[in-house]
């Protein structure tokens, strides 16, 4: 069966297909739909939805509580996905190596992800924004931190189970290089189990950025849902749509990333879905 | 050798295991506070407005900040185990002092999410396992999905606008309504009607986290030989489900409880700032606003020690209830 076949099967991993593309659609046509700044006061403030040209309200400014959205849309995505390769990278290398090597380099490996797991991850998390100051930048080395812990683990396990195998033992008999086994040999026959965990930390990612942007630990420049949510927060009496549209925004997004990595699982490991 | 002396080895071997963790989370601490801008001198100098530059390295030379880095170290560390974690200029009291003092509340609040979370984790996830693919089941599991995916700040504030200020039932927030000046057990229940949505809120991500633990755990101890030893002596299932298999089932839960106090902690950040609960993640929350790094520092310490701690005592109730994992 082809991938799409396998995909196909898992209806609500569809779903979740649809929903990420319509998330996509919106982050990328954000400045066709709404070409000014969602930063701009575009009219009158706390207009609930539907009034005055708002097609989901204004906040206490305002703002447009839909572009915000759409704009939001980009910063989540960019976000959550740049941390999720950087994470995914250092848990690799780390994992593989540790994997790959056993020995005492496992051993130092494994007691540092070890700690990094030990530590409140959030808490982490918002210390590092809080002394980089918040950016982008912080915002991504912050979240991939305190995320690559797991995929080292990952990583390490499927590498100590192929590092025996026969054809690893093959590529030693030939004389191949370390460097050129793991990353053309063992690699590759680990790819599934690492997209399927990157989909889903994707979705932990965007709710981390929208926790801490939700904290006040947002780039300042670039508005994003937990920023929203907390600018809304203080006239959640009289304005509820501020806070209420955001929010549903991340539920969507990241709950659609989440079948979608049920479903990548389901299609990329079709024997473990047979067993259960 | 006895039972109860190896036990005893295996509770001191844990504790061993856990200094070097420790020793790393002040070593990451100290770093931390390094990579930050700007030194204690230069809050203080900030604090009174003006400083000259003799001044500056009077105040340096008297916190021991134009050490060598080895040295500060050393120094951080002797501070920390005699439970100096610094001073809050902010709020004019040392950290320690501070920390301790807000620590109450989040242990009730985090308790009370913890009793809620597993126990109707484990209720929902038998549920689930006993009416496998039938729409309890389902909607059990649509559940846990929804909930895996929504912010906790958010929930929080959707359960302010309807619980709090339409329906009137619960307050927004605070954890006593000072005003009244309640005494015994009229303080209690105000404290306990205050707990209710912070409690809710927080526990929702980790109920759906215990009851598709406890829901994978029933199903897989459901296949065991023992299973079929106790239907072929003729056991009601009944018995087999609440007696054999609920028992087994339940250990996966308890360690995983352990697993995640970590979360759980960062959680009751956003919680308690949702909700203007005055534990350590308010405390953070406000530490954050007036950029007061050695108080986060501080709540990060404690909050790391405590996921030790936490981590340690698990390990030893397991080990009493699973007399197979020894204790080697």
């Amino acid at each position: 069966m082809t991938f799409w076949q396998l995909y196909r099967r898992n209806r609500s991993a569809v779903l979740g297909l649809f929903i990420l593309f319509a998330v996509f659609a919106m982050a990328a046509f954000a400045s066709v739909l709404f070409p000014e700044d969602p930063f701009r006061l575009a009219g009158k403030p706390m207009s609930p939805p539907g009034e005055n040209g708002f097609f989901l309200g204004s906040d206490t400014l305002g703002r447009d509580v839909a572009s915000g959205i759409a704009h939001g849309a980009r910063t989540s995505l960019m976000i959550a996905g740049l941390a999720t390769a950087v994470a995914v990278f250092i848990g690799a290398v780390l994992g593989g190596l540790a994997g790959y090597y056993g020995g005492w380099t496992d051993d130092i490996l494994m007691r540092v992800t070890e700690m990094f797991q030990t530590i409140p991850s959030f808490v982490f998390a918002i210390l590092i924004v809080a002394i980089m100051k918040p950016s982008i930048q912080s915002i991504v080395i912050a979240i991939a931190v305190v995320s690559w812990p797991a995929v080292a683990r990952l990583v390490r396990g499927e590498f100590i189970s192929l590092r025996n195998r026969e054809f690893i033992q093959a590529c030693h008999s030939v004389g191949m290089g370390d460097l050129r086994i793991m990353l053309a040999e063992i690699l590759p026959n680990c790819l599934s189990p690492i997209i399927v965990a990157g989909s889903l930390m994707v979705a932990t990612a965007i709710l981390i950025e929208s926790g801490l942007s939700f904290l006040g630990l947002g780039d300042p420049n670039i508005i994003s849902w937990g920023f929203q949510i907390g600018a809304g927060r203080t006239v959640l009496r009289s304005a509820w749509w501020v806070c209420t549209f955001p929010g549903i925004a991340i539920l969507l997004t990241v709950l659609a990333i989440n079948l979608v990595g049920e479903g990548l699982n389901d299609a990329l490991n079709p024997r473990l879905r047979e067993r259960t | 050798m006895n039972h109860s002396a190896k036990r005893i080895r295996y509770v001191l071997k844990r504790l061993l295991q856990a200094i070097p963790v420790i020793l790393a989370i002040l070593v990451v601490n100290f770093f931390l506070l390094h990579l930050a801008e700007g030194d204690a001198a230069d809050v203080l100098a900030g604090e009174a407005g003006s400083a000259t530059p003799e001044y500056m390295a009077q105040l340096r030379q008297k916190f021991g900040l134009d050490k060598p880095l080895p040295v500060q170290l050393a120094i951080y560390l002797k501070n920390v185990l005699s439970f100096d974690l610094g001073f809050s200029f902010r709020h004019n009291m040392p950290v320690s002092q501070l920390v301790l003092d807000r620590f109450v509340p989040t242990l009730l609040l985090m308790v009370s999410t913890i009793l809620l979370a597993v126990g109707f984790g484990i209720v929902l996830g038998l549920f689930a396992a006993s009416g496998l693919n039938t729409w309890r089941d389902n909607v059990i599991s649509f559940f846990a999905l929804i909930t895996y995916a929504t912010p906790l700040f958010w929930v929080g504030l959707m359960m302010i606008v309807v619980f709090s200020l339409k329906l009137h039932w619960f307050p927004t927030s605070g954890m006593e309504n000072v005003a009244m000046f309640y005494e015994g057990w009229d303080r209690v229940k105000d404290i306990a009607h205050h707990l209710v949505m912070p409690t809710i809120t927080l526990s929702l991500f980790y109920l759906a986290l215990y009851t598709r633990l406890m829901r994978a755990s029933m199903l897989e101890q459901a296949g065991m030989d023992y299973v079929v030893t106790a239907r072929a002596k003729g056991l009601t299932e009944r018995r087999i489900v609440f007696v054999h298999i609920l028992r087994n089932a339940l250990l996966p839960v308890v360690t995983m409880a352990g697993v995640q106090v970590g979360a759980l902690i960062g959680g009751s950040v956003i919680v308690e700032s949702v909700f203007a609960w005055p534990g350590l993640g308010m405390l953070a929350y406000e530490a954050l606003f007036s950029r007061d790094l050695n108080l986060l520092l501080g709540i990060f310490l404690l909050s790391a020690l405590l996921v030790v701690a936490i981590n340690l005592i698990v390990d030893v109730i397991y080990s009493f209830l699973d007399p197979r994992i020894e204790v080697t």
